[in-house]
């Protein structure tokens, strides 16, 4: 394989290259492309803090991992400018970033001026996805009408839509409960929400996704009861997507009864890590059978001072969890190590899939010759045990400490330079551009817009219905402004009209004024399954 | 209040007057109820039922019953009439305990209209095949409180019903007084099951937060919590798509109610109610996704029931796009019987494997006039089906006479597990000695087809004209008196008597009751945590008042207060004011799974 300007040139055997270029050996190696890190947050600002790797020590550690482009998400403050918090973002990563990002635009609320911002984004700066909440009460969260709306907006825009599921309404109550019991560690925060509220989350918004007939991302799949939902529903037809995260797939929500208050907390995140031990094995048979899709890691971690905000009130912790770093590698021990699936699914799930499904392929996810100079040289054999005195993170603990991977990246080359070799990273600042991306990808929209025009709805053509109509009263039984129990709120419908072209005289005798209300015994002379009252019946 | 009650009966009056029935001499309409049991043994003379096969949920063996004061007094082979009684032969019949119709709506309001079966009408027809109890759904208007709701539906039912009754209360719409009001029905009005809609946006839908709160008020009366599972906001959405099609047809009815906005709100209602550790009851299981929702949740342990209907076990949804308008409209109701021809099927096999378990009707029925005002707009439409007369006769030939299940459960579907879930039983759903002698007897070789033109509702289209079905009542005993025989109806408005239910049901609390004891969380005792916090900066930096973020709303979460009795000073050289946002390489010497901060460490 050969490398040249920071895509890949030519790939065969016995290559002939130009003089002046390194070789690299890497007999009995594998190599694969760079890894894609779907889910970051590496300036996600909580109560006034920001998360403790910035974009340089989040992509540095990135890099050391295997993983070679990023996709971040950018969080506005609700009902600021989205475009605003966007550049904000650009900024910040074009300066410090070392590999190739992209970013998610987070959609923190659902208000009118939105609807242009989105359309800048997409059509002007690259982005096609964006993130909506079920979860954070009266802060991100959206209703299910606002999730119908943004949907539909979002799906003729062509986006990838995200969704952080969990219901945010059981989470308050929940929180609520465990607050009243005295309960303030950690622990409170798995035990407020349970896996069934991810889970129920994911069934609807799978099901809102399904009547929009759009794709719908499920970020962070963090337990059983969630990855099932999603599993189910790919049978069934929706087009879903789901991406397990690092420490979903690496460790397990025990930890949160640590009596170890800071490591406890270094766990929190959101939807919490599930306690049932056997979900990484789970999330894994998925991965590796196709069910889930991508990984990313949720990196998001803060430190062990910034934790420590939430000490007495578990529901002040800020969330997030590290995984950046470790993700590729514990998806080989994980997955591959242990025969679950193979080498080229891991690729899959590493890269490829997101490159597909955020539309950056085959410039990324391919060892392809055209394709960007994104390469890891991967050392299955290679042990390497996880802890937080060699990590890159700036973080104290590291959720996965004392984990034991097989398999890690020997070589890391980014846009064809090399910036980690046997231990030591050679990084600079500010280096990683940022790929725009277009929207409507191919692997998601193709079947949406064949779907639309196969699931065309037409109504039934009736004749007019001549019948008697029943007059509703004008003024309600008890004296209240008629709730009427059919007509739908938000339009202003007025009440029947009486038509003055229709009589009123009928030949069963009865008459306008007959229809009085309770008049129990009340027939009209329309035999059933007999005369219609249609003039037209075709 | 004197005269909204009083024309209904007039009307009913009128009917009996032209049907000249005899007993209508024989009793006054008596507005109290108190006094109906009393009254009421005068009447019954006492009947033996000879030969019959006895037919209970859990086995079936020949033996005569002898039934005296509107009870089962004995039950045993060659029973001895004492005196002079009327003896039934019952050979070749099966006597099962009569039907409960856990769910009709009789005097439901929409749009300022009322069904048109009310409760004289309703319970007829619930007699005539063979349901010899109803329970009704109270919906207070808005601004009506749920007590004086319940007592305009006692005062109407006790006035009009023929048979046995007892009441649901709708929680229509969420109040502060709430728990209040539940807690006075519950405790002096014999009411343990209210239903909450989760759709219905604007009007009565109620927020996840709210059913979460009701549902633990129910727990902890030990009522049961009823839901009708459909998604409003995907609903209301939906509706004004269609709208915008210009579908305004009864077909658009079923498209903006698709059957994965049931089945995702009863996954949200299982989820609901497994947090607030409350057992729930799915009324109207309509589609084959909500019911294989509530089979799994019962799988994985929740306290879950679903409620099949009349219409969903006995028809489809295909109607919807009938060219006769009328007819069509006649099959609107929420959720929507399903287009998928298949769902009969389905469900009825659920219930013969008790995934399901009980069946209503859901009857709620408006003449083709009223349905009428919808004309136009398929929103408008009233919505409900009958249901309350077939209900028996469509369950046996789904289930029993397609070999899908036994006659002992279809007595379990039909009557006992509706008795044992709400709480009246062995009083009702059991043919056993000191039961209410509410029979049916049974006759499984008889044939009828469905129609319009024999049913006893005042409407015009039944949703199963023209079914055929293989079983069929051919005497029904309702209080010890015989109300049908061979297709004569002999029923007296007001005879039904208001059935109070107690709270806790076994069949349902037991297991919760259980769960609530090993379901006590404790938090970790830790020693507090001494090392370094992050002074939160004050809110500059975002302009929208900072809310904080997961804090709930209903508790004032202090901002963390710098404890002054703690040293800002460590050994690891970072000081108290070292903790300046964004200083992201800031390292606290605290090696990870190594040293804790924790003093008190046990």
């Amino acid at each position: 394989m050969h490398l040249e300007g920071g895509i890949i040139k030519q790939i065969g055997e016995n290559l002939v290259v130009p003089g002046g270029v390194k070789v690299i050996e890497a007999n009995g190696r594998m190599v694969i492309p760079g890894g894609i890190d779907v889910n970051t947050y590496l300036q996600k600002p909580s109560q006034g803090m920001t998360a403790a790797d910035d974009f340089f020590q989040g992509t540095r550690a990135a890099l050391a991992g295997g993983t070679t482009m990023i996709i971040d998400h950018v969080v506005p403050e609700p009902g600021s400018s989205l475009l605003a918090s966007f550049e904000k973002w650009h900024e910040a990563a074009d300066t410090k970033s070392c590999c190739d990002y992209s970013l998610h635009v987070d959609i923190t609320s659902w208000h009118d001026g939105i609807r242009e911002e989105l359309e800048v984004l997409v059509q002007d700066k690259g982005i096609n996805s964006f993130q909506v909440y079920m979860a954070y009460k009266d802060l991100y969260q959206m209703s299910d009408s606002q999730l119908y709306e943004a949907f539909t907006f979002l799906k003729g825009l062509g986006a990838v839509i995200l969704v952080h599921a969990e219901n945010g309404d059981l989470i308050v109550q929940g929180q609520k409960r465990i607050l009243e019991l005295g309960i303030t560690g950690p622990e409170g925060h798995a035990l407020s929400r349970p896996e069934g509220v991810e889970a129920e989350a994911v069934f609807r918004a799978i099901t809102i996704a399904g009547r929009v007939n759009c794709p719908v991302y499920i970020t962070k799949v963090m337990s059983k009861g969630a990855a099932d939902v999603i599993a189910l529903a790919r049978k069934k037809g929706p087009l879903v997507f789901g991406e397990p995260i690092a420490a979903s797939l690496g460790t397990d929500g025990t930890s949160y009864w640590s009596k170890n208050w800071a490591k406890a907390a270094a766990f929190v995140t959101a939807p919490p890590l599930s306690p049932d031990p056997t979900t990484p094995d789970h999330l894994t048979s998925l991965l590796a059978c196709g069910d889930l899709q991508v990984t990313g890691s949720g990196h998001c971690p803060y430190s062990t001072a910034q934790k420590a905000v939430g000490k007495d009130n578990f529901t002040l912790i800020p969330e997030g969890v590290n995984g950046v770093e470790e993700r590729m590698a514990i998806v080989w021990d994980k997955a591959v190590a242990s025969g679950k699936m193979d080498e080229n699914q891991f690729v899959a799930v590493t890269s490829t899939n997101a490159a597909k499904i955020f539309n950056v392929y085959p410039r990324k996810g391919r060892l392809a010759v055209g394709s960007d100079a994104d390469v890891v040289i991967w050392d299955p054999d290679r042990a390497k045990t996880i802890t937080a005195k060699s990590h890159k993170s700036a973080v104290e603990y590291n959720i996965f400490e004392g984990m034991e991977c097989r398999g890690s990246p020997l070589v890391v080359i980014s846009q064809g330079k090399i910036v980690f070799q046997d231990g030591s990273l050679s990084v600079s600042k500010g280096l990683g551009r940022f790929i725009p991306r277009k929207p409507f990808p191919e692997h998601l929209y193709q079947r949406v817009k064949i779907r639309s025009k196969v699931h065309g709805l037409h109504g039934v053509s009736r004749g007019m219905y001549d019948g008697p109509v029943y007059e509703v009263p004008a003024t309600p039984k008890y004296a209240t402004p008629a709730p009427s129990a059919k007509c739908s709120p938000s339009k202003h419908q007025p009440p029947p009209i009486r038509n003055l072209h229709q009589s009123n005289f009928s030949l069963s005798g009865a008459q306008t004024d007959d229809h009085n209300p309770r008049r129990t015994g009340h027939r009209i002379v329309a035999p059933p399954g007999g005369r219609s009252n249609i003039t037209s019946l075709g | 209040m004197e005269t909204p009650a009083r024309e209904p009966i007039e009307a009913s009056e009128y009917l009996l007057r032209k049907l000249a029935l005899p007993e209508f001499s024989t009793r006054r309409v008596d507005s109290a109820s108190s006094a109906g049991a009393q009254t009421y043994q005068a009447l019954s003379d006492g009947l033996l039922i000879r030969g019959g096969k006895i037919v209970n949920d859990d086995q079936s063996f020949h033996a005569d019953v002898l039934v005296e004061d509107g009870l089962i007094k004995q039950i045993g082979e060659k029973l001895v009439a004492p005196g002079d009684i009327r003896t039934i032969d019952a050979h070749g019949l099966l006597v099962l305990p009569g039907g409960i119709d856990v769910h009709t709506r009789l005097q439901m309001p929409a749009l300022g209209m009322v069904p048109a079966d009310d409760f004289f009408q309703g319970t007829k027809a619930a007699l005539a095949g063979g349901t010899t109890m109803i329970l009704d759904h109270v919906f207070p208007d808005a601004g009506v409180s749920l007590l004086a709701a319940y007592e305009q539906w006692r005062e109407r039912a006790d006035a009009l019903a023929c048979c046995d009754y007892s009441l649901h209360v709708d929680i229509a719409r969420w109040h502060e007084s709430i728990k209040e009001e539940l807690e006075a029905l519950v405790k002096d009005k014999g009411v343990n099951s209210f239903l909450v809609f989760m759709s219905y946006k604007d009007r009565c839908q109620c927020a996840d937060g709210q059913m979460y709160e009701i549902f633990s008020i129910i727990r902890d009366l030990g009522a049961l919590a009823l839901v009708h599972a459909e998604n409003g906001d995907i609903v209301d959405e939906e509706q004004k798509r269609m709208l915008e099609l210009s579908i305004t047809g009864p077909e658009g009815h079923v498209l903006s109610h698709p059957e994965e906005v049931e089945a995702e709100a009863t996954y949200r209602a299982v989820i609901i109610a497994k947090q607030a550790n409350c057992p729930l009851y799915v009324t109207k299981v309509m589609s084959k996704g909500a019911a294989d929702v509530v089979a799994q949740a019962k799988r994985r342990g929740a306290v879950v029931f679903g409620e099949p209907i009349t219409a969903s076990l006995g028809t489809d949804g295909s109607h919807y796009w009938s060219k006769n308008w009328a007819k069509a409209a006649a099959f609107v109701t929420s959720p929507p019987i399903s287009p998928d021809p298949s769902t009969s099927d389905h469900l009825t096999a659920l219930l013969s494997s008790g995934d399901l378990q009980v069946t209503g009707s859901a009857h709620c029925t408006f003449s083709t006039a009223q349905k009428a005002v919808g004309k136009d707009n398929f929103t408008l439409i009233p919505e409900g089906t009958n249901g309350v007369e077939e209900r028996m006769a469509v369950v046996w030939e789904r289930g029993v006479a397609s070999g899908k299940m036994d006659e002992n459960q279809f007595v379990a579907v039909t009557s006992t597990n509706a008795a044992k879930i709400f709480n009246l039983y062995p009083r009702k759903g059991r043919v056993a000695v000191g039961s209410d002698a509410d029979l049916v007897l049974w006759n499984p070789r008889m044939t009828r087809v469905i129609s319009a033109k024999s049913h006893h509702l005042n409407v015009e289209y039944n949703i199963f004209e023209g079914v055929e079905c293989r079983g069929a009542p051919t005497v029904v005993i309702s209080q010890g008196r015989v109300v049908v025989e061979d297709g004569n109806l002999l029923v007296t408005p007001g005879a039904g008597r208001f059935v109070p239910r107690k709270t806790f049901p076994d069949f349902v609390y037991k297991r919760v009751k259980a769960r609530n004891r090993l379901a006590e969380i404790h938090g970790v005792p830790r020693g507090l945590y001494d090392g370094p916090v992050h002074e939160a900066v004050a809110p500059a930096k975002a302009a929208s008042g900072a809310p904080v973020r997961t804090s709930c709303p209903g508790k004032i979460s202090l901002p963390p207060v710098r404890n002054l009795h703690q040293s800002g000073f460590s050994l690891s050289g970072s000081q108290a004011d070292d903790h300046v946002a964004r200083r992201t390489a800031q390292k606290i010497m605290a090696p990870p799974g190594g040293r804790s901060n924790i003093t008190s460490l046990s």
